[in-house]
């Protein structure tokens, strides 16, 4: 099908295109340079702003740990339901709506691809089986690798190529798309009954410590040559003070980086940007890590913004949620995966009136205003430990417009208020720098060649919102701007128009994103590994790998490795 | 006043959200009919499933008042979040009656489905026959439960009773089943006659007044003291002499239960702990 987006002004920051006025042509789900004027369908969006499709670099939609949330939380779903249509399916969720009301939501905001960021290997199947229900986006997940127990033995051992080599069979046998470390060494150690509390703690029996593994991790992830970094939830996640760990996380791998290249991604950098030492005295720790980000070009950061609304906290990080259960006295689940990972999920409100969550807020908000280079932080609100995913449209509204923060400054906790750093900062953004954040960025960081921009031959995922930006100043009309960006003119997918004004047209089945990592002399699969499994899991070799005729629309991408 | 009667048998879950004063106030008749509403998984029109009859008001500040003359068993959330005036069901009443209810005033000539008064925050529902399971208590998952308002319930209740109550008064006139307080934090529940056991399991505060034959209290109790009389509310004073144990010792809760020495000499035993 061909198509035609006339007179759009277009943002397409990896282009250099900066709100010209400009035609998008599009061929089978392709971007091409010119189609058939008199064939091609055609989309008016004069006046319009277009932009290519959001990307979302972090945000937990699949999996048994989501799943598990759904079955805590009856009381997010009764509230808030869709009901079928003759297109799409029925569905119930604030916090962790169902898979496909998941698909739908983010077609309406114009979302086309969302990356799924923490995946226990041993559950890749029920992932696998989620994410092919969550239709309109393309998708891909990342298994957590960081305390398993093959890494830990490896990376003790000094083996960095043989690490390699396990941790390629792993992202292909799980069908995953990057390596994810969350809390590293904490999680392994969280098994004893312990934690780390910085990156020179051992692991019990293994011990390796956290600065060895992601050392370790970050030179597997170059010989390998994945498209995006190791992305990592760092040590010490939501204490007071832990904005040194963050810092010491980042400088722990900065002799790694080469060419300016980024080698590490700090996931929710807002939970790991705490300064002081207890909840009293906490602050905010996002200038010191702003600073530093500023001079150095080998990290990049994802916001992890807090929304005021009542959310499910899930993350892999078994002793953080204990904590956090034991604050809120909340319900709560935790878990260990086997020789992988933990988890946990407590249900929490973030209230505007306490202290902590209103300079919770506050720090997401100036971890995105103050680093300068929009190329390295990307908006999200770790979904749904923030806040859920269709808040984005407030977070835009904050980002560029002081006085929509002002707003929500007067309502907060004055204590709060009077120790935040918004009210000094001037920068408002422009939709330009939106676009980077919100896309261009996001798939710059995740390697993603033919996503977040519209240049010929990149797929056709694209976003038109019906906000003019030559008569719209988005920092005093920020809650038409909010409207907009909460339900997209026209989402396009593959080169179909899948959504208008919040209707769904069409479902489409987006693919599953996954990488092929190819190494010269792949592990073999030996007895004495075939006796491990046997020994660690309660799932055989056998059993372990999915499967590509597992995923419903299977898009590998082929990596050449270095070992 | 607004009179409904229901046009036939109904067979499917009806919900009811808009039968409601508040929103029935200063509505005519023919809007009334237009109202629109769930019949299983049809959207119907009101006019379709019930005769409404309009009684003119001769006050015209008067609260309005909706009585429902029929079964109504299949209706749920009835009066659901209504802040004021005055409904009276002739008839049995189905799931969810007065949710979330703020004020007014809720009157059933019948029985009644499960989570009736749920969550609610004010107003009275009185109830002349039974009452089902988890009343006043809050839906699946919720651990915000009844915060203020009054039940009364005329013949028994089913289980759990008032689970995780913050505030309010509910009272059982006939007997109750198990778990009544179920982790409640506040107010207070009085069951005049028999409660099936585990009463105010996991409670942390709040006051629950067996009046009838209690087999068992929890083990994570513990005997206070032996109390001559316990007020219920203001004006309502019940004579006794109570047993009061405080619990639940599992949660560190200092929740108060009185349990009726006449009725129970089984507890006797307790008395040595004094």
């Amino acid at each position: 099908m061909e198509l035609l987006i006339k007179n759009g002004f277009v943002y397409d920051p990896i282009n250099g295109v900066n709100g010209e006025k400009m035609d998008i042509t599009v061929k089978d789900g392709k971007i091409v340079e010119s189609v058939d004027e008199r064939k091609a369908k055609k989309i008016d969006a004069s006046g319009m702003t277009v932009m290519p499709g959001g990307v979302d670099i972090h945000c937990h939609i699949a999996g048994s740990e989501v799943n598990t949330g759904r079955l805590l939380r009856p009381e997010d779903h009764f509230k808030d339901f869709e009901r079928k249509t003759l297109i799409t399916r029925s569905g119930v969720g604030h916090s962790i709506p169902s898979t496909f009301t998941t698909g739908y939501r983010y077609a309406r905001m114009g979302y086309t691809t969302i990356m799924n960021p923490s995946m226990p290997p041993l559950e890749a199947k029920h992932t696998h089986e989620e994410l092919n229900d969550t239709p309109m986006v393309d998708k891909a997940t990342y298994p957590l690798l960081g305390d398993w127990w093959f890494v830990l033995e490896y990376l003790k051992e000094g083996k960095i190529k043989e690490c390699a080599k396990y941790v390629a069979w792993m992202i292909t046998s799980t069908k995953g798309y990057a390596i994810k470390l969350v809390n590293p060494g904490g999680l392994e150690a969280w098994g004893f009954g312990h934690n780390v509390n910085s990156l020179d703690d051992q692991v019990p029996y293994f011990g390796v410590t956290p600065r060895e593994i992601i050392r370790g991790l970050c030179k597997v992830n170059t010989l390998l040559n994945l498209p995006h970094t190791i992305h990592v939830h760092t040590n010490n996640l939501g204490k007071p003070g832990n904005y040194l760990t963050a810092l010491d996380t980042m400088k722990c791998v900065e002799d790694l980086a080469a060419e300016n290249e980024p080698v590490i991604h700090i996931t929710h950098c807002q939970f790991s940007a705490f300064k002081g030492s207890d909840w009293r005295t906490m602050e905010s720790g996002a200038e010191e890590i702003a600073r530093y980000v500023n001079n150095h070009s080998h990290a990049t950061l994802d916001m992890g913004q807090v929304i005021f609304t009542d959310t499910t906290t899930m993350t892999a990080d078994g002793p953080f949620q204990y904590t956090l259960h034991e604050l809120s006295g909340n319900k709560w689940v935790n878990h260990d995966v086997e020789t992988e990972t933990s988890s946990g999920i407590v249900p929490f409100r973030y209230r505007r009136k306490s202290y902590v969550h209103a300079i919770q807020w506050s720090i997401g908000l100036e971890l995105a205003l103050l680093i300068r280079d929009l190329w390295k932080i990307f908006m999200t609100t770790d979904h749904p430990n923030g806040g859920p995913f269709t808040s984005y449209p407030r977070i835009i509204a904050w980002l560029m417009s002081r006085k929509a923060r002002e707003a929500t400054l007067k309502k907060i906790n004055p204590r709060a208020r009077s120790r935040s750093l918004l009210p000094s900062i001037d920068r408002e953004l422009s939709f330009y720098e939106l676009a980077i954040m919100t896309r261009a960025g996001q798939a710059k960081a995740l390697g993603l060649k033919s996503k977040g921009h519209l240049g010929i031959g990149a797929d056709a995922d694209i976003a038109v919102y019906n906000v003019n930006p030559e008569t719209t100043d988005p920092s005093r009309k920020y809650k038409t701007v909010r409207k907009a960006f909460k339900k997209a003119a026209y989402t396009i997918k593959g080169g179909e128009i899948v959504a208008r004004n919040g209707e769904i047209l069409r479902h489409v089945e987006g693919a599953t994103m996954w990488l092929d990592v190819q190494v010269s002399n792949p592990i073999e699969i030996t007895d004495e590994m075939k006796r491990r499994f046997r020994e660690y899991w309660t799932v055989e070799y056998e059993n372990y790998p999915v499967t590509e005729n597992y995923l419903e629309v299977s898009h590998p991408i082929t990596v050449k490795a270095d070992v | 006043m607004i009179n409904l009667y229901p046009l036939k048998e109904f067979k499917f879950p009806i919900i009811t959200e808009c039968m409601n004063p508040d929103v029935f106030q200063g509505k005519t008749r023919e809007e009334i009919d237009g109202l629109k509403i769930w019949e299983g998984n049809k959207q119907k029109r009101l006019g379709d499933l019930f005769r409404v009859e309009e009684v003119k008001k001769e006050n015209q500040l008067e609260k309005t008042t909706i009585t429902i003359r029929g079964d109504v068993n299949k209706l749920r959330r009835i009066g659901s979040c209504m802040k004021s005036g005055e409904m009276r069901i002739h008839g049995d009443a189905g799931m969810h009656l007065g949710e979330e209810m703020e004020g007014g005033k809720i009157t059933v000539r019948g029985n009644v489905g499960g989570w009736a008064g749920s969550m609610m925050k004010g107003g009275t529902i009185e109830i002349h026959g039974n009452a089902s399971d988890y009343l006043g208590a809050p839906y699946r998952g919720i651990s915000r439960g009844m915060r203020g308002g009054k039940i009364i319930v005329y013949g028994n209740v089913g289980n759990e009773a008032g689970a995780y109550m913050r505030k309010g008064i509910i009272k059982i006139y006939g007997s109750a089943g198990q778990f009544v307080g179920l982790r409640m934090r506040n107010g207070t529940i009085y069951v005049q006659k028999d409660s099936e056991g585990r009463a105010g399991a996991c409670m942390t505060g709040g006051k629950i007044v067996v009046g009838g034959f209690l087999e068992s209290v929890l083990p994570t109790f513990t005997i206070d003291s032996v109390k001559k009389k316990v007020k219920i509310e203001e004006g309502d004073v019940i004579e006794g002499p109570f047993y009061l144990f405080l619990g639940d010792l599992t949660e560190n809760g200092k929740g108060k239960l009185y349990v009726l020495k006449e009725k129970n000499p089984h507890l006797s035993h307790y008395e040595r702990l004094l």
